[in-house]
């Protein structure tokens, strides 16, 4: 079964990178962008074929290893 | 004082800091390896500078899952005093022996030069040498530096002097433009509820001989071998 995760930074948490590169589109003419927010995207292949039991794998990764939750947020979604 | 440094693979200061221990303390500190499940009997542990398993996902985070890591966890609990420089600060934010955490420099730019030190708390372990408010003149070298945490926390952590050092000018100001990272508060280093975890982004150990680099951070290293002999 395959997971993807997105981690973000949360809400109100600086994102110099996002902003650098709002700032580039822009330069070359890309108008009207207002905010651009970067994160990681990681993709998982599990043993699991439980989809419950899956999430609930993944989320504990999350918790413990993939985000950094005093500054990320993050979004698991469990494929086929 | 008996000192254990951890290396972690991709550590590269643990020379600079067992040099400054040995010259303060007379006694060569033990190197630990990070996959050792065990760390001997120490006064103090050292987690030193570098770029552990390469900053991948996040500085410091998979270095905080080692298993000398679980030793430090247990030994920290129990009052063994830790230190954390620079990705050792990193690694103990993604442990959670101290609060917050440390992003991106908001340069975008990896930072390293001299920068000036304003001690912010004499009373422990780590600063019991220097004067409250002594400024001192210590280099950085780093990436991802940018202090952050919750305004709680932040203000708890301020009410309580839990806030080691700060970038200040030569003259001890705060300034937007000598805060090499953009660290809230122009935060340095924080120690943790009961000082006896320290975590810092700039090298002292790279301040302890007057033919380079000046010895403005051996004020460190002396004020823990005063306080652990």
């Amino acid at each position: 079964m395959k997971a993807t995760v997105h981690v973000t930074l949360k809400p109100g948490v600086l994102d110099p990178q996002g902003q650098a590169i709002g700032h580039a589109l822009s330069g070359l003419g890309f108008a009207g962008v207002t905010s651009v927010r970067m994160g990681k995207f990681l993709e998982l292949d599990l043993a699991e074929t439980d989809r419950a039991k899956a999430e609930a794998q993944v989320k504990a990764m999350c918790e413990k290893l993939l985000a950094n939750t005093v500054i990320e947020s993050y979004r698991v979604e469990i494929g086929s | 004082m008996r000192a254990a440094v951890v290396s972690f693979p991709g550590s590269n200061r643990e020379r600079d800091i067992v040099m400054a221990l040995e010259r303060a303390s007379g006694k060569k500190p033990v190197v630990v390896w990070h996959g050792e499940a065990e760390i001997p009997d120490c006064d103090l542990i050292v987690l030193p500078g570098g770029f552990s398993y390469g900053d991948y996902l996040r500085a410091g985070a998979m270095a905080a899952h080692s298993p000398a890591m679980k030793e430090l966890k247990r030994k920290a609990a129990q009052g063994v005093p830790v230190l954390g420089v620079c990705n050792g600060f990193q690694i103990l934010t993604e442990a959670g022996l101290l609060p917050g955490a440390l992003m991106r420099n908001a340069s975008l730019k990896f930072v390293c030069r001299q920068v000036h030190l304003r001690v912010e708390e004499s009373q422990s372990l780590f600063t019991n040498a220097y004067e409250k408010g002594q400024v001192i003149r210590v280099p950085v070298a780093h990436a991802d530096g940018n202090y952050t945490a919750d305004p709680e926390t932040l203000k708890h952590m301020e009410d309580r002097g839990l806030v080691a050092f700060r970038y200040v000018t030569a003259d001890g100001r705060t300034d937007p433009a000598t805060n090499p990272n953009g660290s809230i508060h122009a935060i340095a280093g924080i120690f943790n509820e009961t000082k006896t975890v320290l975590g810092l982004m700039p090298h002292p150990e790279d301040a302890t001989d007057p033919d380079a680099g000046g010895m403005d951070g051996f004020g460190m290293f002396k004020s823990l071998v005063d306080a652990l002999h």
